[in-house]
């Protein structure tokens, strides 16, 4: 288990050099985050100024070496733009992204579960093909097209739900969320809605994957030839089997989600780190970007590590010592 | 022999209706096991047996169907019977045993959840009572330390270990009839004695009707009362075991006898019945055992009927091995 956990986290020191290096070379290619940030009236001088106080006067190896030289102690820069420390900037915002995410799995779940389960049962019936066929438009619509869309119809329309914001947010128990305001709820609909239609379409097609493969199991019939009732068949033999890999699947791409919102964020002006990121991006504010990175890597690599604990747990028949990779 | 038997199957009809056509798995198939009995079904692979008992269980899966005759539990028609008093009936009065016990239980699950459950499903009794009386049964089919083999799961038993569990699931009830799908095929040959031997023990010992099902002919010799042989959905050949085993009269079933080293036969050379079980969906007109048969003539182009051609012993076949039958 520890030489696994090791293993694992060697692996993202690396796949974290590569892509802080990439970023680099990045900006480096892409332009002067000096031109961004003076003043168009400014001198030569005062360029010169503000390129040697961001360090950004001095050749490029020299720029990563030093970064690399203060992330190891902790330190990952400060913005460009806002003079703050980076990593400062990612976790204010980090709390509304997260808070989506979340939400938008959870309703992913509670939504295409049951779907996928319904159609997995009858997949010649109407309804069975109706909802196979709203996961693939589910699927294959752009998310910033469905968010347009729900915004003319629920907002503009309707005028039911707020179309941008975070709205009120609350504190229990030392948690910050708009879940425990009114208002912050009603401004979460929208958004998470939009972020879950992927992550729904997808469980829809796992879940109804898993029913019809686990039905045809020899211990589904003689679950069934123990007398046990249909309720029970559905909802324990076959359910604990389809979960291992929806739950898998769903940890995974909890950090997908987290990418996702960037778009989410961008159109519902939620203030999350992923509307943080395409500003830092559009500035050329290449520490925040960096941190933001190293965030989302450092969320994906512990998700990675809950999802496989869970998988054990799911699974009896897996140990964790013995996986490859 | 006045009472009603345990299990009458009349003109049992259960088939597939796939997209190339419909697949007769069993046509017109009768049988019955009394109290006490131990009937063997025999017939190569794919000759219609699983889907014989999943038809007496009411777990025929769609597209499959059953379209004709009885099966009488205890005189009560389960063709007709409804989905609630099957299911009630399942488990407790009639329960089966699959053939490979690796994908019998729920990977997933504690062999103790698998083993309450189906208690709970019948009978209204604690958890607690339900766990003493998993471990008893585990006990009595030969498991050391039940109570702590409980909290394992599947993967953590042998094959042979798991088809005891499945047995001790299937006896839990003490029901009126086991079906038991070939549960020793899958094992190696000291395990398949060990089991045979103790499911035939609890079914004496109380009363359970059995039906065992196996294309192996020997297996059935020390164990059955009875013998049905099936052949692409049909029987072929049915009777007390010494008779169909000693004077078979279908040419299948003496091709088995001959394609298995029996106990009068033994070092003979083993002989392989020639040809492939035909597809059901493609039988050739009369005998589906023609393709095979060395005694097929022009007259076997038309099915024969079951008859009974010695006193209790039945077949189907237009020249049957009566030299043999000395009756
Ligand atoms: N679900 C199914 N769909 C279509 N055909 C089936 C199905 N189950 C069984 N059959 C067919 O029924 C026939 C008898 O199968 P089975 O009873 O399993 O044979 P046995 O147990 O004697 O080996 C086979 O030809 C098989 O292909
Ligand atoms: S009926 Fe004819 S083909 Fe069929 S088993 Fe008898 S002899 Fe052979
Ligand atoms: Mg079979």
């Amino acid at each position: 288990m520890l030489v696994f956990i090791i293993r694992r986290l060697l692996q993202s020191l690396l796949a974290l050099a590569v892509m802080s290096l990439l970023v680099f070379v990045g900006v480096y290619l892409i332009g002067d985050p000096v031109a961004i940030l003076a003043s168009p009236d400014a001198t030569e001088v005062d360029r010169e100024q503000i390129a040697r106080a961001l360090g950004l006067d001095r050749p490029l190896w020299e720029q990563y070496a030093v970064f690399v030289g203060e992330a190891l102690r902790g330190n990952f820069g400060k913005s460009f733009v806002f003079g703050q420390p980076a990593m400062g900037l990612i976790f204010e915002r980090m709390g509304a992204t997260v808070e989506l995410a979340l939400v938008a799995t959870v309703v992913s779940i509670l939504v295409g579960l049951p779907l996928g389960i319904y159609a997995g049962l009858r997949p010649d019936g109407i309804a069975g093909r109706s909802i196979m066929a709203g996961s693939i438009l589910g699927f294959s619509l752009p998310t910033f097209w469905v968010g347009l869309m729900l915004i003319m119809i629920f907002a503009v329309q309707l005028g039911l739900l707020p179309a941008s914001g975070r709205g009120q947010v609350g504190s229990f128990l030392g948690l910050h969320s708009s879940l425990f305001t009114l208002n912050g709820i009603v401004h979460l609909i929208l958004p998470a809605t939009t972020l879950a239609l992927v992550r729904a379409a997808t469980t829809i097609r796992l879940a109804r994957a898993g029913v019809r493969e686990v039905l045809h199991m020899d211990y589904v019939k003689f679950a069934r030839a123990k007398g046990l009732p249909e309720r029970r068949v559905i909802g324990v033999h076959v359910l604990k089997n389809i979960m291992i890999p929806i739950v898998t699947v769903t940890g995974l791409e909890i950090g997908s989600v987290i990418a996702f919102a960037v778009v989410t964020e961008t159109i519902y002006a939620w203030p999350g780190m992923g509307k943080l990121l395409i500003d830092s991006i559009v500035n050329l504010d290449r520490p925040v970007v960096v941190a933001y990175l190293i965030v989302v890597l450092f969320i994906l690599v512990m998700l990675n590590l809950i999802v496989d604990i869970l998988y054990s747990v799911l699974d009896p028949r897996v140990r964790l010592g013995e996986q490859k990779g | 022999m006045s009472e009603t038997p345990t299990l009458e199957v009349r003109n049992l009809q259960t088939h597939f209706f796939t997209r190339e056509g419909v697949l007769k798995a069993v046509d017109d198939v009768s049988f019955t096991v009394r109290a006490g009995e131990i009937m063997g079904l025999v017939g190569e692979s794919g000759s219609g047996k699983t889907v014989t008992g999943f038809s007496v269980l009411g777990l025929v899966d769609p597209p499959g169907r059953i379209v004709g005759g009885s099966i009488l539990f205890k005189g009560e028609d389960l063709a007709h019977a409804g989905e609630e008093r099957l299911r009630a009936l399942r488990g407790s009065r009639i329960a089966m045993i699959f053939q490979d016990p690796m994908m019998t239980l729920n990977p997933v699950l504690r062999v103790d959840t698998q083993m309450t459950e189906a208690i709970l499903a019948h009978e209204q009794v604690s958890e607690r009572a339900a766990r003493a009386r998993a471990a008893a049964a585990l006990a009595m089919v030969g498991i050391a330390s039940p109570e702590e083999r409980l909290l394992a799961y599947p993967h953590q038993f042998s094959g042979g270990m798991r088809q005891r569990v499945a047995i001790a699931i299937a006896m839990l009830h003490r029901p009126d009839l086991i079906i038991a799908d070939e549960p020793t095929t899958a094992l190696d040959v000291t395990i398949q004695g060990q089991i045979l031997y103790e499911v035939q023990k609890l079914c004496r010992e109380t009363g359970t009707a059995l039906v065992w099902v196996t294309h192996d002919l020997t297996v059935v010799a020390g164990l059955a009362d009875t013998v049905s042989v099936m052949y692409a959905g049909k029987i072929v050949e049915q009777g007390r075991v010494d008779d169909v085993l000693d004077r078979p009269l279908h040419p299948y079933t003496n091709g088995l006898l001959g394609s298995v080293p029996s106990r009068n036969r033994r070092g003979q050379k083993l002989r392989q019945i020639p040809g492939m079980t035909p597809s059901l969906l493609r039988l050739p007109q009369g005998c589906a055992f023609r393709s095979r048969c060395p005694r097929a003539d022009q007259a076997c182009t038309e099915m024969p009927a079951l008859a009974e051609l010695a006193p209790g012993h039945l077949a189907r076949c237009v020249h049957p091995h009566l030299e043999t039958a000395g009756a």
